[in-house]
């Protein structure tokens, strides 16, 4: 269980301030709200479902189906750089099986670029299906991707981090 | 002055086209960003010209350290001539595709000076029944996948009168919707994206034409979260578009109002099935619904909605800019006008293909294509997407067209053709296809939620040497119970890429089986 930064009463005001526009504007705002959350905290913390529901006027439950509905929200604060590899045919047919294997070999190996990515979490299709193996690193799109092309993309997310703090 | 078009593509920011922009910006020179031409393989391919509207001529696979000493020259090895001159765009003939990798995708002049809202000027010009019966006759279907022709959709929407959203009062605002279905989820296909990032505007200006048409006043554009850079550059464009009074109320000074804006998916492949797109838009689960009732009666938040796919959206401008008889009198049957073919996986020359409906896969994959990347002989094509079927290579001389895939028990799907070589193992691909299932599907009927959980266990043992010889016929019963009773087309065709494996591709079922019984015999005579 995370700690989650939605415990006192000037946090969960502050979350009621970023979702009541949304809720206030848009039809059907229980995905939106959901979004803006991760988009904020970069996951979707403990506490936050509730807030949720009481600003879009539904119950925990519906909330809570949502969440768990779709992959991309999280329960979790994500690691510092997001590596997916595409899991779909179009990369399986380009060698796309063996970079998953070589790559989870690269972390294993490493320890430092473990922690850094986290554990990889497959996709499937980036829409780069004639020039894969595809990749994703952060918001990054990757070609013809290898084990080389990745830690560089890695290594360039950090720089980007870094700069940015 | 000399100008330089650098694609802007995410398939061409893959594989470096960034770089060497800035590398010709840092050179001082004019560039401009533009969207793909489609020729991926040759990613990033550099073009160059003496004005924005001169002949263009490119370089392909450019990487910065060719920029260096002379730069890039004509006598460079990877001199590719006029790009339009070359094979695999010169046979092309591109409707929706016409401006993308040409244009600057967020430049609205640009947009103007290549035809763009003509469609939309000639269509506000003409009733809304007009219209109507213009798409009829142009023959275009649902590019999505299902084939559903266009006019007829428009029609249901049409005679519809627009209502509240459900569960507000009866006097709130009245809408009929305009929903884009861009979740394109299916492997192989990129055609939905590289329009979005290259040509948005013409996307915008259907779904304007769609609304006049059925007077719709409001749109959406359901966005897969995969595709960050299609986002970021439809905002822009709507945005732009907003300014110029192309969106917004009284659209080019006419009488529609109609407003576009895009939502973002979350990583759920079924929500590419228009039910649960909808339940998605509308913020929930996203899982199918039963029709009755059809989303053109009852739709988004219970509106009359009209729901195509970005492709069959993006037809809509050039069929009211060049006339729906031209459109018409491509293609075959009942397979009308254009397609845009998307040549994927273990391909040579991959990219994108639109042409009128009927070339063969052949000529695709051979002539087009070039045949495998990595030189092997090919073994099989999986045509539509991961529910499409898995084509041999002695059966590919099937034109591609609705019917014709049809009687061959395939499909066209999205367009897109997944080509593998022969180290592929075809019972992989199977189970892959159930996993796939066991991953994505919502989970609210049966046949689906279970029935793929036990295709990857019967598949297992299946595979597994000591499989009793029934096996095989419990995952025929398996596959004709999903087949028969899926809601939607996630369990209904899930079948299809496994039993398309299994038919054509028997040895490959038999592999595991024969090297375990290898090994036995071996230890025998040991």
């Amino acid at each position: 269980m995370t700690d989650s930064p939605i415990k006192t009463s000037e946090q969960i005001a502050a979350l009621k301030d970023l979702l009541t526009p949304i809720a206030d504007r848009e039809p059907g705002p229980v995905l939106l709200c959901l979004q803006a959350v991760q988009g904020h905290y970069g996951y979707v913390p403990e506490g936050a479902v509730a807030v949720v529901a009481e600003v879009c006027n539904v119950t925990r439950a519906d909330v809570h189906g949502v969440f768990s509905y779709y992959s991309d929200l999280k329960k979790s604060p994500p690691p510092a750089i997001s590596v997916r590899l595409c899991a779909a045919e179009a990369c399986q047919a380009v060698g796309g099986r063996g970079l998953a294997a070589a790559w989870s070999e690269a972390c294993a190996a490493d320890p430092k670029l473990a922690a850094a990515t986290g554990t990889d979490e497959p996709v499937f299709c980036l829409g780069n299906c004639a020039l894969g193996p595809a990749a994703l690193v952060n918001d990054q799109l990757i070609g013809r991707a290898n084990v080389a092309t990745l830690k560089s993309a890695v290594e360039a997310a950090q720089n980007v981090t870094e700069a940015t703090r | 002055m000399t100008v330089w078009f650098v694609p802007r593509d995410a398939a061409a920011l893959s594989v470096g086209a960034d770089a060497v922009a800035t590398a010709l910006e840092a050179r001082g020179e004019h560039v401009v960003r533009t969207g793909s031409r489609g020729l991926l393989w040759l990613e990033p391919l550099v073009e160059c010209a003496d004005s924005r509207d001169g002949k263009r001529v490119g370089w392909g696979n450019v990487q910065v350290c060719d920029l260096e000493a002379d730069g890039l020259s004509d006598t460079a090895e990877n001199f590719l001539g006029v790009v339009e001159e070359l094979d695999y765009l010169a046979c092309q003939n591109r409707w929706i595709y016409e401006r993308v990798g040409i244009i600057d995708p967020v430049d609205a002049d640009d947009y103007l000076a290549h035809g763009g809202m003509v469609g939309l000027q000639r269509a506000l010009e003409l009733s809304p029944a007009t219209v109507v019966q213009a798409v009829t006759e142009s023959g275009l279907r649902g590019r999505g996948g299902a084939g559903f022709p266009t006019g007829i959709k428009w029609q249901t929407v049409a005679q519809q009168v627009p209502v509240p959203h459900k569960g507000d009062p009866i006097d709130a605002p009245c809408h009929k919707y305009i929903c884009v279905n861009a979740d394109e989820g299916d492997s192989g296909t990129f055609a939905d994206r590289m329009l979005m990032e290259g040509d948005p505007f013409c996307l915008l200006e259907g779904m304007a034409i769609a609304a006049h048409a059925v007077g719709a006043d409001r749109g959406m554009i359901y966005l897969r979260s995969e595709y960050p850079a299609a986002i970021a550059v439809m905002n822009e464009a709507i945005a732009k578009a907003r300014d110029r009074g192309w969106l917004g109320r009284g659209i080019l000074g006419s009488a529609c109002d109609f407003d576009v804006s895009v939502r973002v998916g979350a990583g759920s492949y079924v929500c590419g099935e228009e039910t649960a797109m909808l339940e998605s838009l509308e913020g929930r689960r996203g899982t199918v619904r039963a029709k009755p009732p059809l989303p053109a009666i009852e739709g988004l938040f219970g509106t009359p909605t009209v729901i195509n796919n970005v492709l069959t959206i993006a037809s809509v401008p050039s069929i009211l800019a060049r006339g729906a008889e031209a459109y018409a009198a491509l293609g075959q049957e009942r397979s009308r006008g254009t397609q845009v073919f998307q040549l994927a996986g273990n391909i040579a020359r991959g990219g994108i293909v639109e042409v009128a409906f009927g070339i063969s896969a052949h000529e695709l994959i051979f002539d087009l294509g070039q045949g495998t990347k990595s030189g092997r002989p090919l073994k099989a094509v999986q045509v539509g997407g991961p529910l499409g079927a898995y084509l041999p290579a002695d059966k590919l001389q099937v034109p591609m067209a609705y019917e014709t895939l049809a009687a061959q028990g395939a499909m066209l799907g999205h367009g897109g053709l997944v080509v593998f070589d022969d180290s592929v193992d075809m019972a992989e691909q199977a189970r892959f296809a159930m996993e796939f299932c066991v991953e994505e599907s919502c989970g609210k009927c049966t046949p689906c939620r279970i029935g793929a959980v036990r295709g990857v266990e019967v598949i297992d043992n299946l595979l597994a040497s000591d499989a009793p010889e029934n096996t095989e016929q419990l995952l025929r019963d398996l596959c004709d119970v999903m087949t028969q009773g899926s809601l939607c087309a996630m369990g209904g065709l899930t079948p299809q890429p496994v039993l398309s494996a299994l038919d054509q591709f028997p040895e490959d079922f038999k592999r595991v089986a024969a090297r375990v019984d290898a090994a036995t015999q071996g230890a025998v005579h040991e």
